[in-house]
């Protein structure tokens, strides 16, 4: 929305051109030729690191934005693929670590990520609204807890390390420009998948059970397999983020899956916007953005308070995030426009 | 509200009476072979299975306890939803800043009984605070009430940490609070015949009598008088409440300062039986959401009940199964949520 209305904006004359694919292809190919003028640091670091959590917020951003259910519980399943590709890959922890050809880890990783997915949205669908928010949020400290208590699975505290993205078609994923391309390719992946499959029959009857979930029951819809198919959905975004986030990391631990990173994904997806699917991809880039330079503004230690209260003006602000408050300021450019003409 | 839930409501409204003396007469034999369990001698066998009795015993009390502590806390956070339908995500960080300020009076002046004060009456003061300023701003907009106690949480807790910065505190009782009750409970028999009684720390009972004190109290605060009445009243419908000549805003800000007063005691209270530390709040905050989960939005019994179940679960499952103690809180939330989504005292909406 907001990248389309930018186009608009700048060039009012391209009426010949679809105007949303026109924001679209200006993006896509901005960056696109983006590693050509980054250095290594803004490739991956930022880049590549808002890209993986763009795409776990979308997932957020698809159960909030069209479903109606508000997840804490999306790094969980992230933190399951994550896991999943620590346990079934290799690992220089010695613990578990089947070694399997990453071919087979991701599809199974990704897997695991969404049947849990599904089987946490199975739980609580029951609920509605802010119930929603703190089962989930229960789920996500249990799943916390338990990786850091459980030593046989997950390896207690220390969680696993040594994990090594692929080296396949003769590139090494794990150079910062591979990487990129990875993170750039998935994240466009999902973006255009996530836009499709709101316009689809699945996206739209969501939709519509999110606005009024009596009168789809009683269309004959199953309102609660639709809920939980949309949560499988998000679970296979969430574990694609996952496995790129431990191959980013080259580790993961308790640590990856912690409350306070939950919290994060929510911030991040509300920031940028819940109503349109760029709108996780602008707060992530404006909440990585801010957390490696906060720490020049207010020192590493103060970081939190900035983004909290970041966090709370824009809340306040505007309920929509950075769309919305886009959304809000248009009009009033559209009128001075106007104003300044006669 | 799912389809999932159709049976087990239609089978609610088909025989009332009879699940609530079945419910009864099982908890009457569960109590029955918990008293045995706790007041009998044990037989070699029992000792075998359960570790020991001191152990068993002990972490029943030590469950007991903690669900005093989490009752305090929870309670004050379901009284706030249930009468006002705000939802405030800081009330682990409530907890904690009333531990720390429980901390520094009664460092600095040495009556504990000031500090827990203190810690009740400027909690009370931040709740009526965050009651004009934030909620009455978002009123009806659970989304947005979420968010910014979400916020609201992070920079508490980012400042607190710049104050007191990553140390464990603890508040330090007060002499006549220390030492050790001895129990009637038999804990074993020596080779001579004399028996060994169990003792258990007396600060703790104390806790537990107090959240019973303070249970019983908000309950008749709640049902007997004529402010409980009004916060009855705008349970259920509030604009009924505000029609009727009531000062809605007044009874608001009166629940918010028991409900976040309560936090802040709790603190205090919590901060001397354990300890105080950043990540406390996530702790108690995780702890009243479940607790209230189970036992039902809005509702003091509920808060009971739920709170002893999950401190029981806790500390019975940190003895027995350590590894798997926090999974069992988890179970009982998801059996209680496949039952009864509203939780176990909760009304259906």
């Amino acid at each position: 929305m907001s990248l389309a209305t930018a186009a608009d904006g700048a060039a009012p004359q391209q009426n010949w051109l679809d105007k949303i694919g026109a924001g679209h292809v200006i993006l896509a190919v901005a960056l696109l030729v983006y590693p050509l003028v980054a250095s290594d640091f803004f490739l991956t670091q930022i880049a590549g690191y808002s890209m993986i959590f763009g795409v776990l917020s979308l997932s957020l951003m698809l159960l909030a934005g069209y479903g109606g259910m508000l997840s804490l519980a999306q790094i969980t399943v992230a933190g399951i693929a994550a896991y999943a590709v620590a346990i079934l890959g290799s690992n220089n922890s010695n613990v578990l670590g089947f070694g399997w050809p990453w071919w087979i880890v991701v599809p199974f990783a990704v897997a695991a990520a969404a049947v849990s997915s599904a089987l946490i949205g199975w739980i609580s669908v029951r609920t509605e609204g802010i119930y929603t928010l703190m089962i989930t949020l229960a789920i996500a400290t249990a799943t916390f807890y338990f990786a850091q208590q459980n030593y046989a699975i997950f390896n207690g505290h220390s969680g696993y390390a040594g994990i090594h993205a692929p080296v396949f078609w003769g590139v090494n994923w794990r150079d910062p420009k591979p990487f990129y391309y990875l993170c750039l390719g998935l994240a466009m992946l999902s973006y255009a998948a996530v836009l499709y499959g709101s316009r689809s029959t699945f996206g739209m009857t969501l939709q519509a059970i999110r606005d009024n979930p009596r009168r789809m029951r009683a269309l004959g819809y199953h309102v609660t397999a639709h809920k939980v198919f949309a949560w499988f959905l998000a679970g296979v975004l969430a574990g694609l983020a996952g496995v790129l986030l431990v191959w980013f990391n080259g580790r993961v631990s308790p640590g990856t899956i912690g409350v306070d990173v939950a919290i994060d994904i929510l911030i991040i997806a509300v920031i940028g916007g819940l109503r349109h699917p760029i709108g996780p991809f602008v707060g992530a880039i404006v909440v990585i953005l801010m957390q490696t330079f906060a720490i020049d503004i207010v020192g590493a230690e103060r970081f939190n308070t900035l983004i909290g209260l970041v966090f709370l003006v824009i809340v306040f602000v505007s309920p929509d995030g950075i769309l919305g408050l886009w959304g809000r300021i248009k009009p009033h450019l559209a009128q001075e426009s106007l104003r300044a003409g006669p | 509200m799912s389809i999932l839930d159709q049976p087990s409501s239609s089978s609610l409204s088909g025989g009332g009476v009879t699940r609530r003396q079945a419910w009864g007469l099982v908890g009457l034999l569960a109590a029955a072979i918990v008293a045995w369990l706790v007041f009998a001698v044990w037989p070699q066998w029992l000792n075998a299975v359960l570790i020991s009795k001191k152990a068993f015993v002990s972490a029943i009390l030590n469950g007991l306890t903690l669900a005093g502590l989490y009752f305090l806390v929870a309670s004050g956070f379901t009284l706030i939803f249930g009468l006002m339908r705000n939802i405030n995500l800081a009330h682990g960080s409530l907890y904690l800043l009333g531990a720390y300020i429980g901390y520094e009076v009664t460092s600095r002046t040495g009556y504990w009984l000031l500090g827990v004060a203190a810690g009740f009456v400027v909690l009370a003061i931040i709740g009526v605070v965050m009651q004009v300023f934030v909620f009455r701003r978002l009123e009806g907009d659970d989304l947005r009430q979420t968010l910014v106690t979400i916020g609201i949480s992070i920079v508490a807790a980012d400042l607190m940490l710049a104050v007191w910065a990553g140390g464990t505190y603890q508040i330090a009782t007060p002499e006549w609070l220390d030492g050790a009750l001895t129990l009637p409970v038999i804990t074993a028999v020596r080779s001579n015949g004399a028996s060994v009684f169990l003792t258990y720390p007396l600060y703790r009972v104390v806790v537990l009598a107090a959240a019973i004190v303070i249970g019983v109290g908000l309950w008749l605060m709640l049902n007997k008088t004529r402010v409980g009445m009004m916060i009855r009243a705008g349970v259920d419908d509030r604009a009924m409440l505000s029609a009727s000549g009531v000062n809605v805003h007044a009874v608001f800000a009166i629940v918010f300062a028991v409900g976040a007063g309560l936090a802040g005691f709790a603190g205090v209270v919590g901060g001397s039986a354990l300890s105080v530390a950043p990540g406390e709040d996530v702790r108690y905050l995780l702890a009243s959401l479940v607790v209230v989960i189970v036992g039902g939005m809005g509702s003091i019994t509920g808060a009971a009940i739920g709170a002893l179940l999950i401190g029981l679960a806790e500390q019975i499952g940190l003895v027995y199964f350590p590894t798997y103690g926090v999974v069992l809180t988890f179970v009982i939330m998801v059996v209680t949520l496949a039952v009864r989504p509203q939780g176990i005292m909760g009304k259906a909406r």
